[in-house]
């Protein structure tokens, strides 16, 4: 009781203060993102969140941080008026006098710092305990899941339809989501141990070999929200990014349709569209797949619908064709030791081939 | 005295006038080095030029799959195919693939402008 009722003052003494703080955060790290901010929409910032779960773990944030900078602030002038309260020895009481003297009576403030203390960490307990159990479970069932699978260093995303399985797709590195409902994210790894993140809209989870983790995401406001992989995984670590689009449910769902559909046929008479087609089968397919063709591979991303996606490589490059060609002629040079290997192609099989890429909308 | 004054009237519209004439000119001919080239440089790295190309001034422009573009400003060939002037790189530029059909580099969906503006941009790595 004593418990809820100093959590909800502090709580309230909180809410005005980190709304100060977002932004005056938010200004700090507009500067210090600077251009990035325009590219990626929403920076990993994590104190300002986007749905019920990331709200209620900011809260926490703020709280945590809250009561962390008042110990030290308050230690700090404790200290100081300690020090500047120390009586100085005369010089005639040196030798007579040790220079720190134990005249009784420091036990109280002792017990005082004891039960603050405690109390303070009773607190935090449990109202991260209670956050906890709060995440634990969206408020309502999700209407369906996301397969995230970490790789060294993509993402790939398998939908699934609980009620369908003939509506199940494979994409890559780009989720979308449909604002303000609930989705499941069931998350294994092909390697190593990697941690799934979108700082606007949850915490971290952890995705390790051999065993399934499950979390999930809700955003209830439009936008891009940037994702990041949150554990060491290889010297690619920092390129294993992914951005979740929370769209509107309509545009969601016609998205999704649009995801089921196989790749356009290319027309009969384009020359260029057919050689790059073959060049691609030929060169790409065993790793990279195409729905409609027989580019059938599945150790990389999904390429079936390519420019539906604004990035390349694990939201490491824009997808734009002059991004795109460096990307083909030459992955080892912008995400060295990734498992793309620059192959021999060349200058026409390179330009039939991103020719044809361009058409896998 | 009056007509005097009329005439300042008329000679200062006129002045007016022919300054404005100069100015839009000069927005349309570019006659704005610094921000043509500004320009140009942030249209390089948006297009994803880099990638392929190792060019000076511009963040990350490390790539290894085209020729590197430093001294661009003082080379004889365009591709190997076109004397090194303004309007031959604003050809390149907006259709490589006219001017070397099949070569590797793409039609970045630069306009006529733009392609001016990365022209400038590059005349300048000297």
């Amino acid at each position: 009781m004593t418990l809820s009722i100093a959590k909800s003052i502090m709580a309230k003494a909180i809410s005005g203060w980190r709304q100060v703080g977002q932004r005056a955060g938010l200004a700090v790290a507009g500067l210090a993102l600077g251009t990035h901010a325009a590219s990626a929409q929403t920076p990993m910032y994590y104190l300002e969140t986007f749905g019920p779960k990331g709200e209620i773990t900011a809260s926490l944030t703020w709280g945590l941080l809250a009561i962390s900078v008042f110990v030290v602030v308050l230690m700090s002038v404790l200290v100081l008026v300690a020090i500047f309260r120390a009586k100085r020895l005369e010089p005639a009481e040196l030798g007579s006098k040790l220079p720190v003297s134990h005249p009784g009576g420091g036990h109280r403030w002792i017990y005082l710092g004891l039960a603050l203390t405690t109390a303070a960490l009773i607190v935090m307990v449990v109202w991260t305990m209670e956050v906890l159990a709060e995440i634990d479970e969206p408020a309502v069932e999700p209407a369906f899941t996301i397969e995230v699978t970490g790789e060294q260093w993509w993402w790939e995303a398998r939908y699934v339809d609980p009620d369908d399985p003939s509506r199940t797709f494979v994409t890559a590195n780009e989720l979308h989501i449909p604002v303000g409902e609930p989705v499941r994210i069931r998350l294994a790894s092909a390697d190593v141990i990697h941690s799934f993140w979108v700082p606007a809209l949850a915490g971290k989870t952890d995705v390790i070999p051999g065993q399934i983790n499950e979390t999930w995401l809700q955003a209830d406001r439009k936008g891009v929200y940037r994702g990041q992989c949150a554990e060491y995984c290889g010297v690619q670590h920092a390129h294993m990014a992914m951005r979740v689009f929370a769209d509107p449910a309509e545009e969601f769902r016609s998205w999704w349709e649009h995801q089921l559909e196989p790749a356009d046929t290319i027309p009969e008479d384009d020359e260029l569209l057919r050689v790059g087609q073959e060049q691609f089968v030929l060169k790409c397919g065993a790793c990279h797949a195409v729905r409609g063709t027989l580019a059938g591979g599945e150790a990389g991303p999904d390429l079936t619908h390519f420019m539906d996606r604004t990035t390349i490589a694990a939201v490491t490059l824009p997808n734009t064709p002059g991004h795109l060609s460096g990307w083909i002629a030459d992955p080892q040079h912008q995400k060295p030791g990734n498992k793309m290997p620059n192959l021999d192609l060349s200058g026409p099989e390179l330009n039939a081939i991103r020719h044809y890429l361009e058409t896998l909308d | 005295m009056r007509s005097l004054k009329r005439f300042g009237a008329i000679a200062g519209a006129c002045l007016l006038i022919l300054a404005g004439c100069n100015g839009a000119e000069e927005t349309s001919t570019g006659s704005d080095p610094q921000g043509d080239m500004a320009r140009g440089a942030e249209l390089i790295a948006a297009k994803g030029c880099g990638t392929c190309h190792e060019i000076p001034g511009i963040d990350g422009a490390t790539g290894r799959v085209g020729p590197p573009l430093d001294h661009v400003g003082e080379r004889m060939f365009i591709a190997g195919m076109l004397d090194n002037t303004p309007e031959n790189m604003r050809t390149w530029l907006m259709d490589p693939q006219a001017v070397v059909p099949g070569n590797a580099m793409p039609d970045t969906g630069l306009d006529q402008e733009e392609a001016d503006q990365v022209a400038a941009y590059l005349r300048s790595l000297r």
